[in-house]
C-alpha cells in the first residue's frame, strides 16, 4: 500500500462562496486522500506556503468570482518561488470555456468548471498521481 | 390492489403519499393553525388582502463596475417597471477594503459596484427616485458604514433619517455559515449588528436594519426546513441582544425582515413558506411576548434560486425561473427576486435581466397569481405538509439550541460542518439521478453547455476610473475632519457604544470603507474560521 494523496483544498481571494471548495474536499476525503482545507480569504502566498509546508501532492483551487486567471498565475508564482514544483494543480469554479486553455497553459494540470462531476474530479487526480508514479 | 409505487422523500426528509385526504388533516384546526389571511398566526398570508391590494415587489439583484454603470441599470430596470432595487457590491467594498488596497486587485467592480466613500452611493442613486423606491443594500460585516453612507446621501437629496425606507442585508451569523463575507469575530459583530438595530428604531423607524437569510444557508446545504430553522435561530439571537441592550421587542423585531429561497420541490417550497409564517407568528407572540401584530408578521423576500439553475442548457433556467416565481407568489412573498438564466456564468446581460423582471410581471399581472389569496390553503396535501413542515421546523430549531444556540452553533462550526455534509450528499444524488435535473442528469444532450450567454467583461477601465475618483476624494475633502470623525469611530468602538452616529460623521467627511473598517479591525481583530470537514 503506498501513502494516500495529500490533496490541499485552497479557497484564495475574497470570494466567499465555499461549498464547491467543501464538497470537492470531502470527496477527496472519501475517496482516502488526506485533505487540508486553507478555510476562506487566502493569499496565494500563505496557500503556496502551506502546500510547502504541508508537502502536498495536491492542491485544489476553487475560485468563483470570476478571478481564476489573475489568481492561478499568481499562485504558480509563488509556488516556483518557493521551489514547490511538483504539486498537481487543479482548479475548479466558475469558470467560463475560454478560460479552461488559458488556466492550462498558466500551469493548472486540470480545469474542472461549476458542473463538473466529483467522480471525474477524483479519478483525474488518482490517475495523474499514478501516471507520476510512474514516470 | 394497486401496483406499488415509487417512494418520495422530500428534501426535508418527509415522505410523501400517493393521494391525500380529509383524515390528512386530522389535528389541524381552522382557526388555531390556518385562520384568516392578515390574522394570526399569518399562515394564509400578512395581509387581508395580499397582492389583490398590492402585488409583490419585484427587486432584482444588480450591480457591477463603477457606480455610474450601475446607475445606469438600475434606472433601464426602473424604466421596465421594476419597483425596488436590490444592490450588489464587490468583493472589496464587502470585505471592507478600498479599491486600491492590494489584496482588491483583480475584484474591484467584479461581483458587484464598488464603494470607497459617499461620492460612490451619491453617484450610484443619482436620478434614482429614492423617495418612492425602496432600496436593499447586500452587504454585511461592514453594515455600518453603507447604511451610514446612504442615510447620509438621503439627507442630502432631502429625505431626512425618520423618512428612508430601505433594507440592509447585515446578517453576520449566516455568513459564517454561507457565503463567506465576514470580517470580524462573531462577538463583536453582533454588537455592530444591534447598534444598526438600535439606531433605526431610534432614528430611522422605517428602515429594515436586517433581513435574515435562509437563502445561502440553503445554498449551503440547507433543506428547506433547516433553511427556516436555521434563520429563525439567527433572527432570534439578534432579538435576544436587542432585548439585552434594553430595547421593547415591539420596537424592532418587526424590522427584521427575511431573505429565502425558491428553488427545489414546488409543493415543499408552498408550504414551507405557510409554516414559516404561522411559526413566527407563535415564536414571536409565545416566546418573546410580543404584542404588536407587525412583530408577529412574517415579512420576506422569497427569491433566487440559484442552487437550482444549471449550467447545462442554461435557457432551460428561464423555465426553472418562472416556477420559481410562481413558488414565491403562492408562497406569500412580500418581495420576490429571480437569479438570471445566465448567471451561472456570468453578471446577467440586460436582456437576460429584463426576462427576470418580465417573468415576475407575467406572474404578478397576467396569469392571475394575484386574483385571490392563498389559493392553495385547505388542500388536503398541503395543509398537511405545512403542518408536519412547522413541526420540523421546531426540532430542528430545538436542536439549535442544543448546540448552545446559533451564536455558539458558528462560532465553533457545527453548523457549517452539517450543511457541508448534506451539501456533499445533494451532490452525489444529483450525480446518481436521484434528484433529477433535467439537462444534467436525465436527457442530458450531447453538447449541453450553450455557446448562447453573452459574457459581462470585466473591464480594467472601470478599475482605473474608480481608483482614480478614490484619489479625487482622498485629494480633495477635509483631512483633519476625516482623522477627526475617524478618531470618534475608534473611541466609540473602544467603549463600546454605538458606532453608528459617529461612522455617520465620518463618512460625511467622505472617510473611506477602507479606512473604517481598518479601525474596526484593529479594536475588534478578525474572524478565526473552524475548519472542520
Amino acid at each position: 500500500m503506498s501513502d494516500p494523496i495529500r490533496v490541499l483544498v485552497a479557497k484564495p481571494g475574497l470570494d466567499g462562496h465555499d461549498r464547491g471548495a467543501k464538497v470537492v474536499a470531502i470527496a477527496f476525503k472519501e475517496a482516502g486522500m488526506e485533505v487540508i482545507y486553507t478555510g476562506l480569504h487566502q493569499t496565494t502566498d500563505a496557500i503556496a506556503e502551506a502546500a510547502l509546508q504541508e508537502d502536498v501532492d495536491v492542491i485544489g483551487l476553487s475560485v468563483l468570482s470570476g478571478a481564476h486567471l489573475a489568481i492561478t498565475r499568481s499562485l504558480v508564482e509563488k509556488l516556483r518561488a518557493r521551489g514547490k514544483t511538483d504539486a498537481l494543480l487543479v482548479v475548479g469554479g466558475n469558470i467560463p470555456k475560454q478560460d479552461r486553455d488559458v488556466l492550462i497553459e498558466l500551469g493548472a494540470d486540470g480545469v474542472f468548471p461549476t458542473g463538473s462531476r466529483l467522480d471525474d474530479i477524483v479519478s483525474f487526480v488518482r490517475a495523474k498521481m499514478e501516471e507520476r508514479a510512474h514516470e | 390492489m394497486s401496483k406499488p409505487v415509487r417512494p418520495v422523500v422530500l428534501e426535508s426528509g418527509i415522505e410523501v403519499k400517493p393521494v391525500y385526504g380529509p383524515e390528512d388533516l386530522a389535528g389541524i384546526e381552522f382557526a388555531n393553525d390556518i385562520g384568516e389571511p392578515g390574522q394570526f398566526p399569518y399562515t394564509r398570508g400578512i395581509h387581508p388582502l395580499m397582492y389583490r391590494a398590492r402585488p409583490f415587489t419585484m427587486r432584482q439583484y444588480t450591480g457591477f463596475g463603477t457606480p455610474a454603470e450601475t446607475n445606469e441599470r438600475f434606472k433601464y430596470l426602473i424604466s421596465n417597471g421594476q419597483n425596488a432595487l436590490n444592490v450588489a457590491f464587490d468583493l472589496p467594498t464587502q470585505m471592507g477594503l478600498d479599491s486600491d488596497d492590494p489584496l482588491a486587485e483583480g475584484e474591484v467592480g467584479r461581483v458587484g459596484m464598488a464603494v470607497d466613500t459617499l461620492k460612490d452611493i451619491e453617484v450610484a442613486f443619482d436620478g434614482v427616485p429614492i423617495d418612492r423606491i425602496s432600496v436593499s443594500l447586500t452587504i454585511n460585516a461592514p453594515t455600518v458604514i453603507l447604511l451610514a453612507m446612504y442615510l447620509a446621501m438621503a439627507d442630502k437629496r432631502g429625505v431626512p433619517m425618520n423618512e428612508v425606507r430601505g433594507t440592509t442585508q447585515n446578517d453576520i451569523l449566516k455568513e459564517y455559515v454561507g457565503r463567506g463575507a465576514w470580517i470580524f469575530p462573531v462577538e463583536p459583530a453582533m454588537r455592530l449588528i444591534g447598534d444598526t438595530i438600535e439606531f433605526c428604531s431610534q432614528h430611522a423607524p422605517k428602515y429594515y436594519p436586517v433581513s435574515v437569510c435562509g437563502y445561502h444557508m440553503r445554498e449551503s446545504g440547507a433543506t428547506p426546513v433547516q433553511e427556516i430553522a436555521w434563520a429563525y435561530s439567527i433572527a432570534k439571537a439578534y432579538i435576544q441582544h436587542g432585548i439585552a441592550r434594553g430595547l421593547d421587542v415591539d420596537d424592532f423585531a418587526g424590522r427584521i425582515s427575511f431573505n429565502f429561497n425558491i428553488f427545489g420541490n414546488l409543493w415543499e417550497q408552498i408550504c414551507k413558506f405557510r409554516a414559516a409564517r404561522r411559526l413566527w407568528a407563535r415564536l414571536m407572540r409565545d416566546e418573546f411576548g410580543a404584542q404588536k401584530p407587525e412583530t408577529m408578521q412574517m415579512k420576506m423576500l422569497a427569491g433566487g434560486g440559484g442552487a437550482g439553475l444549471t449550467i447545462e442548457e442554461p435557457e432551460n433556467n428561464i423555465v426553472r425561473g418562472s416556477y420559481y416565481a410562481l413558488i414565491s407568489a403562492l408562497g406569500g412573498a412580500q418581495t420576490m427576486a429571480l437569479c438570471c438564466y445566465d448567471e451561472a456564468y456570468t453578471i446577467p446581460t440586460p436582456r437576460a435581466q429584463l426576462i427576470s423582471l418580465r417573468t415576475m410581471q407575467i406572474v404578478a399581472d397576467e396569469i392571475g397569481l394575484s386574483d385571490t389569496v392563498d389559493p392553495l390553503a385547505g388542500s388536503y396535501y398541503i395543509e398537511s405538509l405545512t403542518a408536519e413542515m412547522e413541526k420540523r421546523m421546531v426540532d430542528e430549531m430545538r436542536r439549535v439550541d442544543e448546540m448552545g444556540g446559533m451564536v455558539q452553533a458558528v462560532a465553533t462550526g457545527q453548523i457549517q460542518t452539517i450543511a457541508a455534509r448534506q451539501a456533499y450528499e445533494f451532490e452525489r444524488a444529483v450525480e446518481s439521478g436521484e434528484l433529477v435535473k433535467i439537462g444534467v442528469n436525465k436527457y442530458r444532450s450531447e453538447n449541453p453547455e450553450s455557446g448562447e450567454v453573452e459574457l459581462h467583461p470585466y473591464r480594467q477601465a472601470a478599475v482605473d476610473e474608480q481608483i482614480a475618483r478614490l484619489a479625487q476624494v482622498r485629494r480633495e475633502r477635509d483631512t483633519e475632519l476625516v482623522a477627526r470623525t475617524l478618531r470618534a469611530v475608534r473611541d466609540a468602538a473602544e467603549k463600546k457604544q454605538n458606532v453608528m452616529p459617529a461612522v455617520l460623521d465620518a463618512v460625511k467627511a467622505y472617510a473611506t470603507t477602507g479606512e473604517i473598517t481598518k479601525i474596526f479591525k484593529d479594536v475588534y481583530g478578525v474572524f478565526r474560521e473552524p475548519v472542520i470537514l
